[in-house]
């Protein structure tokens, strides 16, 4: 383990990931007005964002090794029912996590 | 940070009723936050790095998934060169956060900074969706969910490089909080929203960018695909009126 890599490893992780944060501010922000196309996809774009993102928490399942994704695909299922029944967040995610805990440390 | 908030409260409308409710609000990443940094703690400690940079990548990288896999960029031992591409890649979403937050933290003065920097998925996920505070109170509620946050993700994380040895209970499957956060929020836009177009988009475009490219390179292109979808959306709604 060679130490002074390791941190200048660690701060090149931190400087590119505020990078990305900033970039669009200094590019976008200012005293300007912000333009239209910006403020349009600001406002569609989280919509759009949280799918991807359920997608990208999904993109290790194999359908073709066992268990086939079936946990995920169950546990996913309980966590729409459950919100969808009482919109109630943390009883949606702790119920889904607990049930997935269980389907693959018991069940598969 | 004594000083900090000490401005905050000359300025901002800041009361116990706005804690309260960012509290509360938080209580869903607090859970995911503590249960993934102490899984991220726990990692970082089993190869050999103690709580200095448990404590150190929190603080400064402060983005939950580019941390886990920070540990395998500093066990590969990998370049400088390929750990900022890693991180150009795996984090690049960040900069659709940005943009869809520009106008939310307009005016948001001094802490500003702070806000952008501690901007993780599941802090945008909170903020781009609030509408019902007053423009006062909103600036005050945005600090306090951003620092909420990461105070969960520390404590997590620390947690984990603490308790490392002493930890017996069987965590596998545990790491699904974040899928659980991520659907729940999927869910409630999905009740909330006006339309379904665009959340539809997002889920048909990532699969398809996910079959095509794989799992390892397809946030790239749906990001891309899907900004190109929702612009499409616009022009045609345009052309509607």
């Amino acid at each position: 383990m060679n130490k002074l890599h390791d941190i200048l490893l660690v701060a090149t992780v931190s400087g590119v990931t505020i990078l990305l944060r900033f970039l669009p501010f200094w590019i976008f922000g200012g005293n300007r007005k912000t333009p239209k196309v910006i403020t349009y996809l600001g406002e569609v774009l989280p919509y759009a964002i949280m799918g991807m993102l359920v997608v990208y928490c999904l993109r290790g399942i194999s359908f073709f090794l066992t268990p086939f994704g079936i946990p995920e695909f169950l546990a996913v299922a309980l966590v729409v029912i459950l919100h969808w029944w009482k919109r109630n967040t943390l009883l949606s995610i702790l119920g889904g996590t607990l049930f997935y805990m269980f389907l693959v440390q018991v069940v598969f | 940070m004594s000083c900090k908030i000490n401005e905050m409260n000359s300025k901002q409308i800041f009361s116990k009723k706005l804690l309260y409710r960012a509290i509360k609000d938080t209580i869903p990443v607090m859970t995911g936050y503590i249960v993934l940094g102490m899984g991220f703690g726990i990692l970082l400690r089993t190869k050999g790095y103690g709580i200095g940079w448990t404590l150190g990548m929190s603080l400064f990288i402060y983005a939950g998934s580019m941390q886990y896999l920070t540990i395998d960029l500093l066990t590969g031992g990998v370049s400088l060169v390929a750990a900022a591409l890693t991180t150009l890649l795996v984090n690049a979403r960040h900069l659709f956060y940005g943009i869809s937050m520009v106008d939310r933290y307009k005016n948001t003065g001094r802490k500003k900074p702070y806000l952008i920097f501690a901007l993780t998925d599941e802090t945008y996920s909170l903020v781009c969706g609030e509408s019902t505070l007053q423009e006062k109170e909103r600036t005050a509620y945005y600090f306090l969910v951003s620092l909420l946050n990461q105070i969960y993700w520390v404590t997590g994380s620390l947690l984990g490089a603490i308790l490392q040895q002493m930890l017996s209970f069987n965590t596998e499957g545990i790491d699904f909080a974040l899928t659980a956060l991520f659907v729940t929020i999927f869910v409630e836009q999905w009740i909330t929203a006006k339309e379904h177009r665009q959340a539809v988009l997002g889920v048909v475009v990532s699969v398809i960018c996910l079959v095509i490219f794989g799992p390892d390179h397809f946030l790239i292109p749906s990001m891309v695909g899907i900004t190109l979808g929702l612009l499409g959306m616009r022009k045609e709604g345009s052309r509607n009126e």
